[in-house]
């Protein structure tokens, strides 16, 4: 299989990965390629496939097409046999909130084969290093959002699989406790483990090794966020006024004109390097009478993102 | 089949089933109520019917006739009545069952014998009231006439296993059936469609346990809860009402057992086609009503049509009914009655082998 003899190294490959509910295409051949022990992110909206392409890589989802390979198994022939070496998060949380935290994570290890000898000490250790210690007795559905999803990620390290994949982990979840678990990403990465995370989050996009943004089951684009960032064909113009609003529906209607988001008080424009140049943008809001100075802009992922999945102006406005 | 793994499930079902107060007092409450309610209820020996007559010819016989017929007590005969029409109405209201009639030329049918000397009027919209009143039809009316007459009935019944005719005796045998298949398959049924909806299946099925360690880990625990159930409603049928257990105890229990599992096997197996919880309760009722009156507990099997025989071979109820009947009032051996253990057998294998098959570790 040809899938199978490109996973050297690799950790994930897939190619022409489909799947269709009926007459939706939810995932519209994807194809990917995660390397071992990095942080690769799933970066899209709402609906654009994301949670579909992380079940049918589980070996959860039946694909409709496509060729897949996970570490050197291939799936869904192979789904079994997959699912004693990776750990999944889903979005929702899934463990039981009628059981203790320890029960909990007694539960798993037994049905992850965990050595009885060894559960004791790695439920231990995992609670100490997610700040569970004191929440051993504790009821999982009593504790906050931040608990739980560290009780999660408890849960699916248990049986220290080599690859895992988090389904949105972070999305009921304050900005601090994110931080603390992106953290515990890094060093669960380093220690060797492949992580696939799904995201809404430009700042957590930003700090995956890879990116690949999915918009309506396509992949739009995928590489490291520098390359993202630096191979963006758009140029990035600040445009500084008093007037933000007025000068946005001026440039409106400039042709060339991608995207346009007011930032405090400066309007950041995404637009075509040649179409819309400096000289037409001026033009253009000297036209409207708005007194406005134009800078060059540092592309960043949110462009990126925009860039990939932008719907033409006029439906989008 | 890993027996780490299916323990594992069995642990975590009874600590869930520990914090779930409510569910816990069921398992007690459910039998202890509905033995209660039932044993005293049910009673298809009617007694005390409401009565009436209407005595046309108020003769010194006929007044003695009606005090012999109300001191059988089958009927009460609270009121005299003047009219027919009286008659008529009070049955049309639901205000009498029954009412005796003694036409004016009582004395000579009953010297001349040619004509049925008294009629009893029925209400006959209920089937029981009427089989009741068909007893009335049995008293010797000869004596009236000659006292010394002995009368004696072409037919003799005896009764081999409930002599006194005492109803729990029939039922509180069958209650173990119906309480068994109450609790047992409802609670299956909702097993697995409740972590589905709750979403703790996408994590199950993404980890090593197989179909059959899930299934059957999350039955066992309520095998346990079914022998408890079972011995719950046996101590108190002795206790309350009497009820024998006259073939060994063992048996009865082995026969209980089969039929948990049998009742166990069929809510796994409507668990596995539910939607959510509300459709298995759904489901788990719609198996229940044809249990219950087909099996032979409500109504005897032989007065059947040949279709709802057959359906009723198919249910696991009718099979234990049987079994549990002929052990514990007949005092039959399990030897005596195997093929009706191995029908329940066969039931549990056929349900067990759909659900786990149908419990795929996909979510499509």
């Amino acid at each position: 299989m040809s899938a199978d003899t490109a996973s050297n190294g690799n950790a994930i490959v897939a190619r022409g990965l489909t799947r269709r509910f009926g007459t939706l295409v939810a995932v519209d051949h994807v194809d990917l390629t995660v390397a071992r022990a990095q942080v690769y992110g799933f970066l899209g909206p709402n609906g654009s496939g994301k949670s579909t392409t992380i079940r049918m890589l589980c070996g959860l989802l039946m694909p409709s097409e496509g060729e897949i390979s996970v570490l050197g198994h291939s799936i869904p022939a192979e789904a079994e046999a997959l699912k004693r070496r990776i750990g999944y998060m889903t979005q929702k949380f899934s463990l039981y909130e009628d059981l203790t935290v320890q029960e909990n994570l007694e539960f798993l290890a037994a049905v992850h084969d965990v050595p009885r000898a060894a559960t004791r000490a790695r439920i231990d250790e995992l609670l100490e290093r997610y700040w569970l210690g004191d929440r051993r007795k504790q009821l999982a559905g009593t504790m906050s959002g931040g608990q739980k999803q560290r009780l999660a990620l408890a849960g699916a390290v248990l049986h220290k699989p080599e690859l895992l994949f988090l389904d949105e982990p972070t999305s009921a979840v304050d900005p601090q406790s994110r931080r603390e678990f992106w953290e515990s990403l890094f060093e669960l990465a380093d220690a060797g483990t492949t992580i696939l995370v799904s995201t809404h989050y430009m700042d957590e996009a930003e700090r995956c090794h890879r990116l690949a943004i999915l918009d309506t089951g396509r992949l739009v684009a995928d590489g490291t966020p520098r390359e993202l960032c630096e191979e963006l064909p758009y140029a990035v113009r600040l445009i500084e006024t008093p007037a933000p609003r007025r000068a946005q529906l001026a440039l409106k209607h400039v042709a060339g004109v991608v995207s346009m988001a007011q930032i405090g008080a400066e309007l950041r424009v995404l637009a075509d390097k040649r179409e819309a140049d400096d000289g037409a943008l001026d033009a253009a809001l000297r036209a409207a009478g708005i007194d406005a100075r134009v800078k060059e802009g540092r592309a960043n992922l949110e462009d990126v993102f925009v860039a990939a999945t932008r719907k033409p102006l006029t439906e989008a406005a | 089949m890993s027996l780490r793994r299916m323990l594992s499930v069995v642990v975590k079902e009874l600590r869930q089933l520990r914090r779930d107060r409510l569910t816990f007092a069921m398992i007690i409450g459910i039998p202890t109520m509905q033995l209660i309610l039932f044993g005293f209820a049910i009673n298809l020996d009617v007694r005390h019917l409401q009565g009436a007559v209407l005595d046309e010819a108020n003769t010194a016989r006929s007044r003695e006739l009606v005090a012999e017929l109300g001191a059988s007590q089958v009927i009460e005969f609270h009121r005299r009545l003047a009219t027919p029409q009286e008659l008529d109405d009070l049955l049309r209201e639901g205000a009498i069952s029954a009412a005796l009639v003694i036409p004016a030329d009582f004395e000579t049918r009953l010297e001349r014998r040619d004509h049925p000397p008294l009629q009893v009027v029925v209400d006959g919209s209920d089937q029981v009231v009427q089989s009741a009143a068909r007893q009335l039809a049995a008293y010797p009316i000869e004596r009236l006439r000659n006292p010394l007459a002995t009368s004696v009935n072409n037919v003799e019944i005896v009764n081999f296993y409930n002599p006194e005719r005492r109803a729990p005796v029939n039922t509180v045998p069958g209650l173990v059936g119906v309480i068994l298949t109450m609790t047992m398959v409802m609670f299956t049924a909702m097993a697995l469609v409740r972590e589905r909806e709750r979403g703790n299946m996408e994590m199950l099925i993404a980890t090593p346990v197989s179909p059959w360690e899930l299934t059957v880990g999350k039955v066992l625990p309520f095998v346990g809860i079914g022998l408890v159930q079972v011995t719950v409603v046996l101590f108190l049928g002795t206790l309350i009402f009497s009820v024998p257990i006259r073939g060994h105890l063992v048996d009865v229990y082995v026969a209980a057992l089969a039929f948990i599992v049998a009742s166990l096997a069929l809510g796994v197996f409507l668990s596995t086609l539910a939607k959510s919880q509300f459709q298995a309760m759904q489901l788990a009722f719609f198996t229940f009503l044809p249990q219950i009156l087909l099996s032979g507990f409500m109504f005897p099997y032989a007065g059947m049509p040949k279709l709802a025989q057959w359906i009723s071979e198919v249910l696991p109820m009718t099979h234990f009914i049987r079994l549990i009947r002929g052990i514990m009032l007949r005092g039959a051996s399990l030897g005596d009655l195997w093929h009706e253990l191995a029908a329940l057998g066969v039931f549990s294998a056929l349900m067990l082998s759909i659900a786990v098959a149908r419990v795929s570790k996909r979510l499509d």
